[in-house]
């Protein structure tokens, strides 16, 4: 319910949301936790946790060389929600698993879910996992009280939206072109005409992301979406400052500044 | 027994489509042109055209009599691809889908390779019909094949080198669709092996039956029965699903897969995923049997033939392995490399080093066999290309 408190109070508050990215595990799980908090601190609507995986296809070179790095910490989804556990000491942000599917099928979806509401994780995000695939596992997050949070893209046909539409909960995802992540120069229309699209079929708050690395991007984007989503520009600046001991103090301070003034 | 995937791509529990939302439409849109050409006379008749002059087909299926004798067990015949234009049977699956990518008026072209034979194929299919060719291919797998990266960039195709990962086969599939999420109005993804999201593994396996139906009939008219035996060597799985496939129906034709030993059975350094640390999961678009660790992250492999070296299986096998319909079997890398001298030596034929794995296994089996007994072994490709390599390491 995290979620979908969070983007009530931003409407009774007439602004919008904030959602940065950042892969667990990058540069070690323990700094992990202060970039979590140092997040909440900025006001991040939802924060998406990436499980780092061994085969990121959907992912641009910057959160593929992320998931490399985490994974030489030789930690798996146990250990996040460890994190999750601890962090939910000193915070109450929304936090979504951003996963392929593979690392949470070995984990055993039961388990998953379960240890999940546990830990204080609010619902996941499957890259590779389609509504038509998703039937079992959406079943469970549900049982569990958790979100799943579906993709759509500038390719979805009104009928896959429409399906998305039954299924997601607490927000849907809307990937603003055709591609990888990473960061773009130039924002693309192609996100506004499938939140417009998006909007016939469900009432969810809608998240645009992939390829917004600006504050101006973040003020673009909130023209028309209800929250805009920043992944790699935050990735690119942890391995920029992954050794340097202000590392957490240099992110707050960026992800601050992707907050559009006033 | 039905072994046709449900509509939604599934062999049992195997296949489906697990792949990033932007990708969905268009695997839709290919399904559908897919299922148009599939019982369309016309285009079956101009892929069948090709297939007879342009790469040569039938090809020959051609008793190995002095390995058979030497052997001194089952007569053994070997189904020829490797005389198949571009040297193995990679070429089938090219002309069958470059025909559908023109149907659908794709323009661009890209694929992943290992070995380089499927880059080689798609290439020459591509400068056939003057289309732009993309090649992603694993840079430690352009060391092992330079020759074919060398022969693709002859055909007018580019060879994008993948330097992520083990710098094998799953890597530059990752990076192929990569390519195809991003450009993906433009571009036909041509994937080699009976692998990835449905429509995939169907059409591949479709477009290589000729290679089983071929056999079935050459088979009948030489020894007036059915095989005995079919041996294949798997690494996606193409080749041997094409020889299969059309005799699953046949309860006394006994079937043999044969995955990449490599250097050990340790995870990490084979290919068999139906060996240790092979557990159903989830890559690349398809469920079926995958080489990882506990975590859900998938192995690092090895194996002395860069076609075999590979994490999963495409999922019509690992149907057919639970069903128990198909035997699946390993060779190791210095099996494999006997058997590419062996057949060298007493055929005066050449295999490939991924074929090798299957002639491997004859070589293992044949003497326990009886000389009334038949076997048909698929040489999916010639070994040319591995020459250099196999002289690098007899040194």
């Amino acid at each position: 319910m995290r979620i979908q408190n969070k983007f009530s109070q931003l409407k009774t508050n007439q602004t919008k949301g904030f959602i940065p990215f950042i892969t667990a595990g990058d540069p070690d799980l323990k700094q992990t936790k202060e970039l979590i908090l140092a997040l909440a601190r900025i006001d991040s609507t939802v924060i998406e946790l990436g499980v780092p995986f061994s085969d990121p296809m959907a992912d641009g070179v910057v959160i593929q060389k992320a998931s490399e790095r985490a994974l030489k910490n030789n930690f798996g989804i146990a250990e996040i929600f460890d994190l999750v556990k601890d962090v939910r000491k000193e915070t109450q942000v929304p936090i979504i698993l951003f996963s392929y599917f593979n690392p949470l099928l070995q984990y055993g979806l039961e388990k998953l879910c379960a240890d999940a509401k546990d830990a204080g994780v609010d619902g996941f995000l499957v890259t590779d996992l389609v509504p038509e695939e998703a039937e079992d596992f959406s079943n469970l997050l549900k049982k569990h009280d958790l979100d799943m949070i579906f993709l759509i893209a500038p390719t979805s046909s009104d009928e896959r939206l429409k399906m998305v539409a039954e299924r997601a909960s607490g927000f849907i995802y809307a990937v603003s072109r055709t591609g990888v992540t990473g960061a773009r120069e130039t924002t693309s229309q192609s996100a506004e005409i499938l939140v417009n699209r998006m909007r016939q079929f469900s009432d969810l708050p809608i998240a645009v992301g992939f390829g917004i690395s600006t504050a101006d991007q973040v003020a673009e984007t909130w023209k028309y979406a209800d929250a805009a989503v920043v992944g790699s520009a935050i990735v690119r600046e942890i391995e920029k400052f992954g050794s340097d001991e202000k590392l957490v103090e240099k992110i707050e301070d960026f992800a601050g500044n992707l907050l559009p003034k006033n | 027994m039905n072994f046709q995937p449900n509509e939604r791509g599934y062999w049992g529990e195997f296949g489906g489509r697990f792949v990033p939302e932007t990708l969905m439409s268009p695997l839709e849109e290919l399904t559908s042109a897919y299922f148009a050409i599939r019982d369309d006379s016309e285009f079956q008749a101009e892929f069948l055209n090709l297939l007879q002059d342009f790469s040569g087909r039938p090809t020959p299926l051609f008793y190995a009599k002095r390995l058979s004798e030497t052997l001194g067990g089952a007569k053994i015949y070997l189904k020829r691809e490797d005389l198949g234009h571009t040297g193995s049977h990679k070429i089938n699956n090219a002309i069958g889908q470059v025909l559908l990518a023109k149907r659908m008026g794709k323009k661009r072209i890209i694929a992943e390779t290992g070995a380089g034979q499927h880059g080689v194929a798609t290439a020459t299919v591509c400068a056939l019909f003057g289309l732009e060719c993309v090649v992603y291919m694993g840079t430690e797998d352009m060391r092992r094949q330079e020759l074919n990266v060398f022969r693709m960039r002859l055909l007018g195709a580019e060879v994008r080198g993948v330097d992520s990962g083990s710098k094998t086969l799953k890597d530059a599939i990752n990076e192929a669709l990569r390519d195809w999420v991003t450009n993906v109005d433009t571009t036909y993804y041509l994937l080699g092996s009976a692998l990835g999201p449905h429509p995939y593994p169907l059409m591949v396996r479709d477009f290589q039956s000729h290679i089983g139906k071929e056999a079935r009939q050459q088979i009948l008219e030489k020894e007036g029965r059915l095989p005995d035996l079919l041996v294949a060597c798997v690494g996606g799985g193409s080749n041997s699903i094409g020889l299969f496939h059309p005799f699953l129906q046949d309860e006394n034709v006994q079937m043999i897969g044969v995955e990449a030993g490599g250097k050990s059975s340790k995870l990490g350094e084979h290919a068999a995923r139906f060996m240790e640390g092979g557990k159903v999961g989830v890559l690349q678009g398809t469920k079926s049997y995958l080489l990882q660790d506990d975590r859900g992250n998938i192995s690092l492999t090895h194996s002395i033939s860069a076609g075999l070296d590979y994490a999963s299986i495409g999922p019509e096998h690992a149907y057919l392995h639970d069903l128990g319909r198909v035997e699946y079997v390993s060779a190791n890398d210095e099996e494999a490399l006997k058997a590419f001298q062996t057949l060298s030596q007493t055929e005066g034929i050449i295999p490939a080093l991924e074929s090798s794995h299957g002639i491997a296994h004859a070589i293992k089996i044949a003497p326990e066999m009886s000389p009334n007994e038949i076997m048909v072994v698929n040489l999916s490709g010639r070994g040319d290309k591995d020459v250099n390599q196999v002289q690098e390491m007899l040194a």
